[in-house]
């Protein structure tokens, strides 16, 4: 499995409110949150965002609420994978759960940058950034993690094993 | 090796003798929550499930409260999808307007949860019941829904940070100077992963409200869950609140913590959290001139009894600034209904604010005092985010009820001492 795509780049701290704000959560239909993403930081956003782009961001993204509904957006704005120094959380649990690929490394969040073109294989967790020709290790998923990915989310995961 | 109290707590729902730091684990559930926003994404996902019953209609627990009373017709919709769904499963614990409160002052209240137990919540803020001594934490849509049909979630075993407590509280430090100072010390993910574990004689100092509001606020500073210790006030708590049998875990003394603090409560002084994150604390003697146009007194943070009574006291027979929007969010029928016997609602509307029934409303910019452009509010919620409370270029300032009554009073960022009151 991999993605490759365009990065947008973020920095520290990104928080549910600002990947969807709050006043659009009487939705959750994923195209009509899609419409939202980043609206607060990067009205932009999802003009330029194209299916299999890449989100770049610092540490701790998706801190704050625990709603689905961020990494939902993201997804459905066309978003491939999300590579950060840290995740919180439970957004982190989110992703896996709803299937939004995530990948932890801190030298690729930092190098990279906006513009870029960025592949990432999950199998060996390896990230290029074509752009510039460098190559970054991320953070492996542990195995039971990875049995929740490969059944495309918790809920699958569920109907095989219980 | 020694265990922390998360750690035991979850050893025992997991039927393991012992966990380790990073181990992951699957436990069994004693209350599993959802609201008005998260409840409808995990009904939706669990129609997806083969299991199509929940594990246990008496440990779900199903509270409209973020945009109830309804705020739109898509909020109404929502609603109405969570009520169908308590009917349709008959939950034992759903809480319509008019029972309803706001979910984490509600839950204890109503003796749901004890000491010992494991809760997952599709709500950040569900650590909250950390105070009571329960491993309960704050989980998306999906967890909730799964959580609710097979009683089981998955966890990683979480590492500890220990804040040792000392010292007596001053008369205007409450828990929320307490959590946002420790917040302003590690920052926004000092606690990633992690488990805020309380200890220290500190603690006797510290009413039940101050330590909700302690461990409300653990998932600001990144953790998982924010635990303390059982004592007499725990229990005291308990037994007047809840029938249900708790269970009572001590660290052990060679518990394993990646990092230890001690914090001298008796030399916390009023705390505002600037715009926009949490961590950006000031005291409030060194906050300068900061006009503001709004003050909120609610949320699950501090919306509780105590909260109300320091406000009080603060507002009697003083005056809401002119031009200041004053908004008093009592968390649960309860507790409004104390605050009517008490006359502090009479206070508050005397003093000029207005007091509103049980909503999380302006706290997540839902309704019921949304800010304009360049607006300030000083607010005793939790999170001062962009755009959180309303418009993208609006700001928030974190601070306790003391504080944001004083402010009430100016005008201006304020504390009691501003206003003769020591």
């Amino acid at each position: 499995m991999k993605a490759c795509g365009i990065v947008h780049k973020y920095g520290d701290n990104i928080d549910t409110d600002v990947i969807i704000p709050a006043r659009y959560l009487n939705s959750s239909d994923p195209d009509e949150l899609a419409k939202k993403c980043m609206e607060d930081i990067d009205p932009d956003f999802v003009n330029r965002a194209k299916k299999g782009d890449i989100m770049v961001a610092n540490k701790n993204f998706g801190c704050g609420s625990s709603r689905e509904h961020a990494p939902i957006a993201i997804k459905a704005a066309g978003i491939g994978c999300v590579i950060a120094e840290t995740f919180a959380r439970i957004f982190y649990r989110n992703a896996i759960n709803i299937g939004l690929p995530i990948i932890e490394c801190a030298e690729a969040a930092k190098e990279i940058e906006a513009g870029d073109t960025v592949e990432i294989d999950f199998d060996s967790g390896m990230i290029y950034d074509r752009t510039k020709n460098t190559e970054y290790k991320g953070q492996a998923f542990p195995p039971f993690m990875q049995k929740i990915i490969k059944a495309e989310g918790l809920i699958n995961y569920i109907n095989e094993n219980k | 090796m020694g265990m922390t109290m998360t750690q035991k707590i979850l050893a025992a729902h997991a039927g393991l003798p012992s966990v380790e730091a990073g181990q992951l684990i699957e436990a069994n559930l004693d209350l599993v929550l959802a609201n008005d926003i998260t409840g409808p994404v995990a009904i939706h996902e669990v129609e997806k499930l083969k299991k199509k019953t929940v594990f246990d209609k008496d440990k779900v627990v199903l509270v409209p409260d973020h945009f109830a009373p309804n705020k739109d017709i898509k909020s109404a919709e929502h609603c109405k999808c969570v009520r169908e769904y308590a009917k349709a499963h008959d939950i034992t614990n759903y809480f319509e307007v008019g029972k309803m409160g706001i979910e984490h002052a509600l839950l204890p209240e109503q003796g749901l949860i004890v000491a010992g137990e494991v809760c997952i919540g599709a709500d950040s803020h569900t650590c909250t019941y950390g105070a009571l001594g329960a491993f309960s934490t704050g989980v998306g849509s999906t967890d909730m829904g799964c959580g609710m049909i097979t009683g089981q979630a998955w966890f990683k075993v979480p590492s500890a940070i220990k804040f040792t407590l000392t010292g007596k509280p001053s008369k205007w430090v409450s828990g929320k100077d307490v959590i946002l100072h420790i917040i302003g010390m590690i920052g926004v993910d000092g606690a990633l992963y992690q488990s805020m574990e309380f200890t220290g004689d500190g603690i006797k100092n510290l009413s039940m409200d101050d330590r909700f509001t302690i461990a409300n606020m653990a998932i600001e500073a990144g953790a998982k869950n924010g635990i303390f210790p059982v004592d007499e006030k725990t229990i005291a708590y308990m037994e007047e609140h809840s029938a249900k049998k708790y269970t009572v875990y001590e660290a052990d003394e060679d518990a394993v913590y990646e990092k230890e603090y001690t914090i001298d409560l008796s030399s916390i002084e009023p705390v505002v959290a600037f715009p926009h994150l949490p961590e950006n604390t000031k005291k409030v003697s060194e906050a300068g001139e900061v006009p503001i146009d709004q003050v909120v007194i609610g949320s699950c943070t501090n919306g509780r009894i105590e909260d109300l009574r320091v406000a009080a006291e603060i507002l009697k027979d003083k005056k809401v600034a002119d031009g200041i929007r004053a908004i008093v969010i009592p968390a649960t029928q309860a507790i409004y209904m104390q605050a009517i016997e008490e006359g502090l609602v009479q206070t508050f509307i005397r003093a000029g604010a207005i007091v509103s029934t049980p909503t999380c409303g302006p706290c997540l910019g839902g309704y019921m005092g949304i800010l304009a452009a360049g607006e300030r509010a000083v607010s005793t919620t939790n999170r001062n985010f962009v755009g959180r409370m309303g418009h993208v270029d609006s700001e928030i300032y974190l601070a306790s009820p003391a504080v944001a009554a004083a402010s009430a009073v100016t005008g201006k960022i304020s504390q009691p001492s501003d206003l003769g009151m020591e």
